[in-house]
């Protein structure tokens, strides 16, 4: 066995010519890379010193074959030298602080040895330099003579994205060389640079390593052509710009031909290294495609980091779209046939199940459940088709392995991205379906954070025992109900479930014995409890009856709903609104049933189901919860129409002059201002009173007119039944939509923005009026005139642009966070180490409590257990 | 003049230097070796104060909201 190894330490620096040559194993000095035989020329690209790729050839410098060959490097040396684009701006910074004449960095002695110090403390402390470095290259750009030769300095100016002009000249790299050659080593350690490792003329190419061939592979197309990778096509071109360079150097061409070729042999380095330089056109394929360049590899979402090291890509999954299915179980999800044909489970053939498995094989790929490959015991796979499947179902013996397709039942991992909590990969248990989407419960929508306008979701299987026992115990969907950031139900009702639940059970619904069948008859129920009444001699059932049908026995519950107006003086279990849930032995007595009993995150009822019963309870709990919610909103017809937004006309007008007192009252408040009457309020400037007082008197005119729509808007509008049950939408939505939008803000304040003076050239300036600074008085029924219109649209877009900062940063603090935290774990003796085993906590999170067990935080639990017990004693 | 003691601010935990005896027990208890325990430097102001030496361990009983009292381990180094 291998001992681990720690890492001591990893310095970072430059390499120097000597080193490059002293790593090469030939010196490139041919474009070429193959012979006509398609053998790869010495001294050329494709030098079989650089490694192997060609199957069969051995490395000339390692002996190894392909794949066991690491690759060599080489070089080219460069007839001039160039400048490393990746340095640009330090070169510009060293050239500006240091003399032109004697290469001095331009600091008083003093200086450099207080920042030197500096420095060293920083580098002890392993701080980021940084801002040491930069003060030391801008106070020594300051001097205009050289405090040491006396020499007078010029400005040097940077054209991008290469040049440095000096007094009208352009230095040459060679100038550039020579300048930082002559910096003293105890200089260059005040620039923050290690002289060992990095000397700053390091930075100035003249000899370029040439990657070995096994990081640029050629491929063979089909017609027999040989293909080059990128970074060989921009070789090929540095090698016959510095040939040519040569040839005319030595042949004495004039000036500005050398100058040309040295330019082109600067482009063509610089590509090399990095493709999207701005101002350098990107070196193009012939088909016009840009190259992908040593930079290219590297860096951006599918660069080497993020792409190859970071990301990984697994077989064994699948992704499509999602859509809803409420027949399903919440731990089930909705597998479409195509994608169940061709995901597979390995089992491996026993004298027990050899008969069943032969089942599998027999039938084929072609035909669900069937296999799709077997793995002999010799290791050997053969592929199962239509043809052979007959005779290798025959062949099978103990000890092979069957690659047999997804099935009803089998354990499958399903993920949400953004996968920002543990609940957005959780396991649920296949259901093969027709067509080509995965269905869920939409009950579990809410800890995937999906919707059903064009979400895609994955899907994996799990290939050992191991993985499917973890994923069954700790991730399926039963064992997430609770979630671990607030210690409550994070699964449950949303939207029409909520509805369906508060029209079943608000007030005294009666049922008759023909709906309750309907409703019912899904449902594994044998004993009718008995009619809540008779009306006319007939049997009625009432809706709160029914969803007993669904709540666990001996089930005990006290709450307010959701839908409680917190009357002045609670009346309890006689609330007037039906407000107060009252549960008995899993009997619902009194209340309403809505999102605060059995929506997500706030679902009390699921919430206590889970915690006095289990898991598998509560998911039945919400699985049948769920259908009865909806067999509910069916059975009373539910839908919701533009007209619901209509409110009677004496409303109408009410609301209109609610809102025309309140800009006459905006009005004369600014009359005030302007006669000097105005009172400014504590703490105030007068322009600030005024500004608040308008806000406050047009917010009051919103919310009284939402509360006159309101007060025509009973529980027989479906918009209203949404809002006060918590299924979807407030009362301020409704009334935005009914009576007044409202003032538009931009950073919680009106609209000041636009014009001098104005918010739009027709308004006088200076007017301060409610409907110069944005406030929307019309309804969205109604309809905004194209000044409302315009004040909506600048208040809606701070929100769009919030969002999307939101997202970013949020998903930026993220990544950080789980980079920080990822190697810690908790062990079995309630330690919190990480991978040197060292102790981070002593106990988890100072107390050893999972946070989703420990209900809120709360005494409430403890009052409830001595009920419970004191209850069962008498 | 009264010297000022760290420790005797409400916000600081008790500091406790433990004898080798009792930190074999703290490191069976664990299975652990010391270098494996948080760390506290020598220059740490409450170190200084209980004038413990590099290589002790020191013993923090922290107050909790949520446990009472929450114990840690910390090796003293330079
Ligand atoms: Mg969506
Ligand atoms: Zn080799
Ligand atoms: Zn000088
Ligand atoms: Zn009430």
């Amino acid at each position: 066995m291998t001992v681990p190894k720690r890492i001591g330490k990893i310095r970072f620096g430059l390499i120097s010519p000597q080193e490059y040559r002293k790593m090469s194993v030939v010196k490139i000095i041919t474009a070429d890379t193959y012979d006509d035989d398609g053998f790869p020329i010495e001294m050329g690209l494709m030098d079989p010193r650089l490694g192997v790729i060609d199957p069969g050839l051995r490395c000339r410098t390692c002996g190894g074959r392909p794949g066991e060959c690491p690759g060599h490097f080489g070089h080219i040396d460069l007839i001039a030298p160039v400048i490393h684009v990746g340095f640009a701006k330090l070169i510009r910074k060293v050239l500006r602080g240091i003399c032109r004449d004697c290469s001095r960095l331009m600091l008083l002695d003093k200086e450099k040895k207080m920042f030197l110090e500096q420095i060293n403390t920083l580098v002890d402390l392993g701080q980021p330099t940084d801002d040491v470095v930069n003060k030391v290259f801008s106070e020594a750009r300051k001097h205009k003579v050289c405090p040491y030769c006396g020499g007078p300095q010029k400005e040097i100016k940077f054209e991008r994205p290469l040049a440095y002009v000096e007094d009208g000249h352009k230095l040459t790299p060679s100038d550039i060389r020579d300048r930082f050659e002559k910096i003293p080593d105890d200089d260059i350690m005040v620039m923050g640079m290690n002289p060992e490792t990095a000397r700053p003329e390091w930075i100035i190419l003249t000899v370029l390593p040439v990657p070995p061939v096994t990081m640029r592979p050629s491929i063979t197309l089909e017609s027999g052509q040989r293909s080059e990778d990128d970074l060989t096509h921009k070789l090929v071109d540095i090698i016959r710009i510095n040939q040519r360079f040569q040839e005319n150097r030595e042949a004495g061409a004039p000036q500005l031909i050398i100058e040309d070729l040295w330019e082109l042999l600067q482009y063509h380095v610089t590509t090399f290294l990095d493709n999207t330089v701005s101002g350098v056109p990107p070196a193009r394929h012939r088909s016009g495609r840009p190259l992908k360049t040593l930079s290219q590899r590297l860096k951006g979402k599918e660069g080497r980091f993020r792409g190859s090291l970071s990301g990984k890509r697994v077989n064994f999954s699948a992704r499509t779209v999602i859509s809803p299915d409420p027949n399903l179980s919440i731990n089930e999800v909705g597998v479409p046939m195509n994608v169940a044909m061709e995901l597979t489970v390995p089992v491996i053939v026993n004298s027990r199940n050899m008969e069943h498995l032969r089942k599998f094989v027999n039938r084929g790929p072609d035909k669900h459940p069937g296999a799709n490959y077997v793995t002999r015991v010799d290791g050997r796979r053969v592929k199962v088709t239509d043809k052979n499947c007959g005779e290798v179902g025959e062949q099978l013996e103990v000890g092979w392995k069957v690659d047999r397709q997804l099935t009803d039942g089998d354990v499958v991992l399903f993920n949400r991205q953004p996968s920002l909590h543990r609940m957005s990969i959780m396991a649920h248990r296949v259901k093969v379906m027709p067509y080509k989407t995965f269905r869920l419960n939409p009950a579990v929508c809410p800890p995937y954070n999906a919707d059903f306008d064009g979400d895609e979701m994955n899907l994996h299987v799990p290939q050992t025992e191991e993985a499917r026992a973890e994923a069954e115990i700790l991730m399926r969907v039963q064992e997430n109900i609770l979630s671990p950031r607030f210690g409550g139900p994070i699964i449950g009702g949303i939207h029409d479930y909520v509805t369906g639940s508060f029209l079943l059970t608000h007030g005294e619904r009666r049922i008759s014995r023909r709906s309750l069948m309907e409703v019912l008859k899904k449902f594994d129920i044998s004993d009718l409890p008995e009619p809540a009444g008779e009306e006319n001699g007939v049997p009625y059932w009432t809706g709160k009856q029914m969803f007993s049908q669904v709540l666990p026995k001996g089930l005990d519950l006290t709450f307010k709903a959701d839908f409680c107006m917190n009357c002045p003086e609670c009346k309890g279990e006689n609330c007037e609104n039906d407000a107060y849930v009252v549960i008995r032995d899993g009997q619902l007595l009194k209340g309403t049933i809505d999102a605060k009993a059995v929506g997500a995150f706030k679902g009390k009822i699921t919430d206590r189901v889970i915690k006095e019963y289990d898991p598998t309870t509560a998911s039945r709990f919400l699985d049948e919860m769920t259908r009865l919610a909806l067999r509910g909103i069916m059975l009373a017809g539910f839908s919701f129409g533009i007209d619901d937004e209509d409110i009677p006309k004496p409303a109408a007008d009410q609301i209109k002059d609610v809102t025309h007192t309140a800009t006459d009252n905006v009005q004369k408040l600014i009359e005030a201002y302007n006669a000097g009457e105005l009172e400014p309020l504590p703490g105030r400037t007068l322009d600030e009173t005024l500004e608040m007082r308008i806000m406050q008197t047009l917010g009051k005119a919103r919310d009284s007119a939402g509360s006159i729509a309101g007060r025509y808007l009973g529980l027989d509008n479906s918009g209203v039944v949404m809002a006060v049950s918590g299924a979807r939408g407030s009362m301020l939505n409704l009334s935005q939509m009914a009576a007044c939008v409202g003032q538009q803000s931009v950073r919680g304040e009106r609209i000041r923005r636009g014009y001098a003076g104005r918010t739009l050239p027709h308004f006088k300036r200076g007017d301060l009026g409610a409907e110069a600074h944005g406030f929307v008085e019309s309804s969205y029924k109604g309809g905004l005139s194209p000044i409302e219109f315009f004040f909506h649209a600048i208040g809606g877009r701070e929100g769009l642009v919030d969002t999307a900062i939101r997202t970013s940063q949020s998903g930026y603090l993220q990544r950080r966070l789980v980079n920080a935290l990822q190697d810690l774990e908790v062990n079995y003796d309630g330690t919190v180490r990480e991978t040197r085993g060292i102790i981070v906590q002593f106990k988890y999170g100072e107390d050893g409590v999972d946070a989703s067990r420990r209900d809120y935080a709360s005494p409430e639990h403890v009052h409830r257990i001595i009920q419970k017990v004191l209850k069962e004693e008498s | 003049m009264k010297k000022f003691a760290v420790q005797d601010h409400e916000l600081v935990p008790s500091h406790v230097i433990l004898s080798p005896e009792e930190v074999d027990v703290v490191l069976k208890e664990y299975g652990v070796e010391a270098r494996q325990l948080p760390k506290i430097h020598i220059n740490d102001p409450v170190a200084k104060e209980i004038e413990a030496k590099v290589g002790d361990v020191i013993k923090i009983i922290r107050l909790s909201p949520t446990a009472k009292k929450s114990v840690f381990y910390r090796l003293v180094i330079d």
